[in-house]
């Protein structure tokens, strides 16, 4: 996660508290997603941004796993996702994104 | 309106820049500040390839031509472990230069007097200038002005603010700083912008030798690189194109630069044809050199997974478009997509933008397209930087959305990657993998009658200039030739009439409309 994107997300945390922020993502691929998901969570692995050595812990989804597609209007899902949906890897990206949730 | 504008060639280069991504790559030099010890900056000159590896990078083959795009899809990734079996420092579409050589072309490319090379490195670069077919004895006496020893140079960069140019680890050279206190001229910036001229310029000259194009009747030149030039009252003031055309020996043209991030070039081509065929100019070259900041972008991930630096190279190209010659291919600029400001942003409204709405105005499927040439960065590069493969992202999007429009089935999409998409293989410098680095197979291709339609598509992220949140693109279709207006009655082409068709019953369903 680029370095902007990381100082936003901690200003966020800290402006409107890490329990009412969900962090919700458009990777493309499983392990960019996962990537994503722990510098949210755990906190940056690569050690370079504002997130590093910082456990948010926040509530991370990717916009095609299953929890979000039930929370979206199916027409807006159709006309925005839907496309994408058949060109991701969703099976692999739900695989990463559970596997970094299991670990809080 | 006059015929459509074609292309009537494209010339491909690349600089080998070892010692510049350590110097000058952004991801090198932010590490050098945050983290100097860093193990990433110990490991890297280690993972620096040779001139002759570079050289023998499959891709980079590819990228001059040498080798059919459709190599690619027959070699298993990693592709920097394999080897051209006959790889050539020049190409049919250009080349690839040695960095000491580059670095002399950067010295042709000063008017200012801000680069220094150290004597010997001079005259053994002059020697090797003075040799290459290009280049030649008069540009390279250039180099016979320098007087500098190693010391003078090391003073230059240690106590004048200079820019260090290095070969082979050695400190060879300096940029010195075009001003005291506006940064928009320091050292730094003046290097980035030398390299992009220089790099355009390799481009040029090699355009004019694939072409056979006569240089002065060249009459506009486009620039359309990602960096800026001008000092601290106009930063982007420009001008690249004529600057760079000024030492490729254009002495007929004028130009300008135009910018739009990475789907700048297809912005850039769109304004050439266009020009052309409204008979303002008849031969407008369209150029750009590539950009040190780049270089070793994704180099962490590759040290980590023991791959070597992917990203050691600065690249250029150059296109020329001119009046209808009965021969190549048209530049349909009557069948354009672009991403509007009020498209959206979600990937569907994007391709859309980009792709079905300029076939819906020309009355075609999806699959009418042979080849599609979006974002082609390469791959090896891309995936272990954990990218993806850009172009199958943006194959597979195509063919999904032909799967909504129902011109293919769900099951035919990884066919329809194969049949009508390609494998990436254009270094990672932004707008340089945008599209334009098919054209010079395309041309062929289509005269051939293998393609008889291809779509390039820009995309750009607008974002990074922190101005808009806006995402960006424009596309346009290149057509096989149908002849001179004049020689080609009775002679329409399918598209041409479904496109007459369309535009009829539009018209029509308007007036039904407003009944």
């Amino acid at each position: 996660m680029d370095l902007e994107n990381q100082r936003r997300v901690k200003e966020f945390a800290e402006q409107y508290g890490k329990e009412n922020l969900i962090v919700l993502l458009g990777a493309s691929e499983g392990e960019a997603a996962g990537l994503a998901a722990e510098t949210v969570t755990l906190g940056d692995p690569t050690y370079a941004g504002p997130l590093a050595g910082v456990s948010l812990g926040l509530e991370v989804y990717h916009i095609c796993e299953p929890e979000m597609k039930a929370e979206i209007d199916e027409a807006v899902y159709e006309e925005q996702i839907s496309m994408m949906e058949m060109v991701l890897d969703v099976e692999d990206i739900v695989k990463e994104m559970t596997a970094i949730r299991s670990q809080l | 309106m006059g015929d459509y504008a074609v292309l009537k060639g494209a010339a491909y280069t690349l600089a080998a820049a070892q010692d510049m991504v350590l110097r000058s790559g952004t991801t090198q030099t932010t590490e050098q500040t945050v983290n100097p010890d860093s193990e990433y900056l110990k490991e890297l000159p280690g993972h620096l390839r040779s001139f002759e590896e570079i050289t023998g990078y499959i891709p980079n083959q590819v990228y001059i031509g040498n080798l059919e795009s459709q190599v690619l899809r027959e070699l298993e990734l990693p592709w920097c472990e394999k080897k051209a079996e006959k790889a050539e420092r020049r190409g049919k579409f250009g080349e690839i230069l040695e960095q000491d050589q580059f670095l002399g072309l950067i010295q042709i490319c000063d008017a200012f007097d801000l680069v220094k090379l150290e004597k010997s490195f001079a005259a053994e670069t002059k020697k090797k200038l003075e040799a290459h077919p290009l280049i030649g004895a008069e540009k390279a006496s250039v180099l016979d002005k320098n007087e500098d020893d190693g010391e003078a140079i090391r003073k230059l960069v240690e106590e004048e603010h200079a820019e260090g140019l290095y070969h082979q680890g050695e400190l060879v050279g300096a940029v010195k700083r075009a001003h005291d206190v506006d940064t928009n001229l320091s050292a730094h910036v003046m290097l980035e912008n030398l390299v992009t001229k220089a790099s355009s310029v390799l481009s040029l000259l090699n355009l004019l030798a694939v072409t056979g194009e006569e240089a002065a009747e060249i009459e506009y030149v486009i620039d359309c690189c990602e960096e800026a030039c001008g000092d601290m009252n106009q930063r982007g003031g420009g001008n690249f194109a004529k600057a760079a055309a000024e030492v490729a020996g254009l002495t007929g043209a004028t130009g300008s630069d135009m910018r739009g991030f990475c789907a700048g070039p297809a912005h850039a081509l769109l304004a050439a044809a266009s020009l052309v065929r409204a008979g303002t100019f008849k031969k407008v070259v369209v150029t750009a050199g590539g950009c040190t900041a780049k270089l070793g972008m994704n180099g962490k991930d590759h040290v980590k997974k023991g791959l070597p630096i992917l990203e050691d190279v600065i690249a250029g190209f150059a296109v020329l478009i001119t009046e209808n010659d009965g021969e190549s291919p048209v530049i349909r600029n009557d069948v354009t997509g672009r991403h509007m400001v009020g498209t959206g942003s979600s990937p569907q409204a994007v391709i859309g933008s980009l792709v079905t709405a300029p076939l819906d105005q020309a009355g075609l499927k999806i699959t009418d397209v042979d080849r599609y040439a979006p974002e082609l960065q390469n791959p090896d590069i891309t995936k272990p930087a954990g990218a993806g493969d850009v172009p199958e992202a943006n194959y597979k999007m195509i063919a999904a959305l032909g799967v909504k429009r129902g011109d293919l089935e769900r099951t035919a999409i990884a066919d329809f990657v194969e049949k009508h998409g390609m494998m990436g293989w254009a270094p990672t410098q932004g707008h340089i993998p945008s599209g334009v680095p098919y054209l010079g197979f395309a041309r062929e291709e289509i005269m051939s009658g293998k393609v008889q339609r291809a779509m390039i598509i820009g995309k750009g992220s607008l974002f990074l200039g922190r101005m808009t949140n806006l995402f960006d693109g424009v596309s346009f279709l290149l057509e096989k030739n149908q002849g001179k207006s004049g020689e080609e009655e009775g002679a329409l082409d399918e598209s041409r009439v479904r496109s007459l068709i369309g535009e009829a019953m539009r018209e029509f369903a308007q007036g039904l409309l407003e009944k």
